[in-house]
């Protein structure tokens, strides 16, 4: 498996403020397709997802959301990642008429799925900790968190 | 005993049932049950649920289907997952 390198501080905003969900898509969306991760087309793609199968995740802690888009709008694998100053409200996966309060927002842009599936599993994992989430919401220096979730991420990732 | 034909959707097929399909597959191994996993969009479903034995799903599901449907999102929040793994080696080893 080759080296994935989705983590990226370019790709992180710490502390962001946004009135609503679509600000954070927005913010998120703009970075990867600046950095050339994906095409023009991801934003959208982003917005109208979000609509119809929402990705706000009530985990234990603090709240996650996981936006991302058909690969086809995808040019090369990353992660963007918000920390909310204070929570903006997501529409909960698989239960839409619920709404969950996020703080965390992990962009994903993937474009080899089968790939990448310890990877997925690694980052899916993380959301599964409590601690670690509460932690992550309140750090602002991007080369820690950088330094917390690589290792994390990258787990197993040559099996 | 021929292998259980299982469907995991997602919104796009990507991300979480990439992720749910790879736990499934994993339990199923621990509990000696032969399953082929299909990975696809919840658009898709139509077209790969004939002949299944189950379906879990991470997203809403608007259509009826004449196969069990399980909730795949304990998978990803971690929060009742146990559950959800008993509950679909029940329904596989009918």
């Amino acid at each position: 498996m080759p080296e994935f390198n989705l983590l990226n501080e370019d790709l992180i905003e710490t502390e962001l403020e946004a009135k609503n969900k679509e600000e954070v898509l927005e913010v998120l969306a703009k970075l990867l397709i600046v950095k050339g991760y994906v095409k023009d087309s991801y934003l959208k793609a982003i917005l109208e997802r979000e609509k119809v199968f929402p990705t706000g995740l009530p985990t234990d802690g603090v709240g996650v959301a996981i936006p991302h888009a058909d690969i086809d709008h995808v040019l090369t694998s990353g992660i963007a990642l918000a920390v909310l100053k204070s929570p903006v409200k997501f529409n909960v996966m698989g239960n839409p008429t619920e709404e969950v309060d996020v703080r965390l927002v992990f962009m994903l842009a993937i474009n080899e799925p089968k790939m990448q599936v310890n990877l997925l599993k690694n980052l899916i994992s993380l959301f599964q900790d409590k601690n670690l989430l509460i932690k992550l919401s309140d750090m602002a220096d991007k080369k820690k968190i950088i330094a917390l979730l690589t290792p994390l991420i990258n787990a197993n990732s040559s099996t | 005993m021929n292998a259980k034909k299982v469907i995991v959707a997602c919104g796009t097929g990507i991300a979480t049932s990439t992720v749910v399909a790879d736990k499934i597959s994993e339990a199923c191994k621990k509990e000696g049950i032969s399953v082929n996993i299909i990975q696809c969009k919840v658009t898709e479903l139509r077209s790969y649920a004939d002949g299944a034995d189950l379906i879990v799903s991470t997203t809403i599901l608007k259509d009826k289907f004449d196969v069990p449907v399980i909730n795949g999102l304990p998978f990803i929040t971690g929060i009742g997952e146990e559950r959800a793994i008993q509950d679909i080696i029940n329904v596989l080893k009918k």
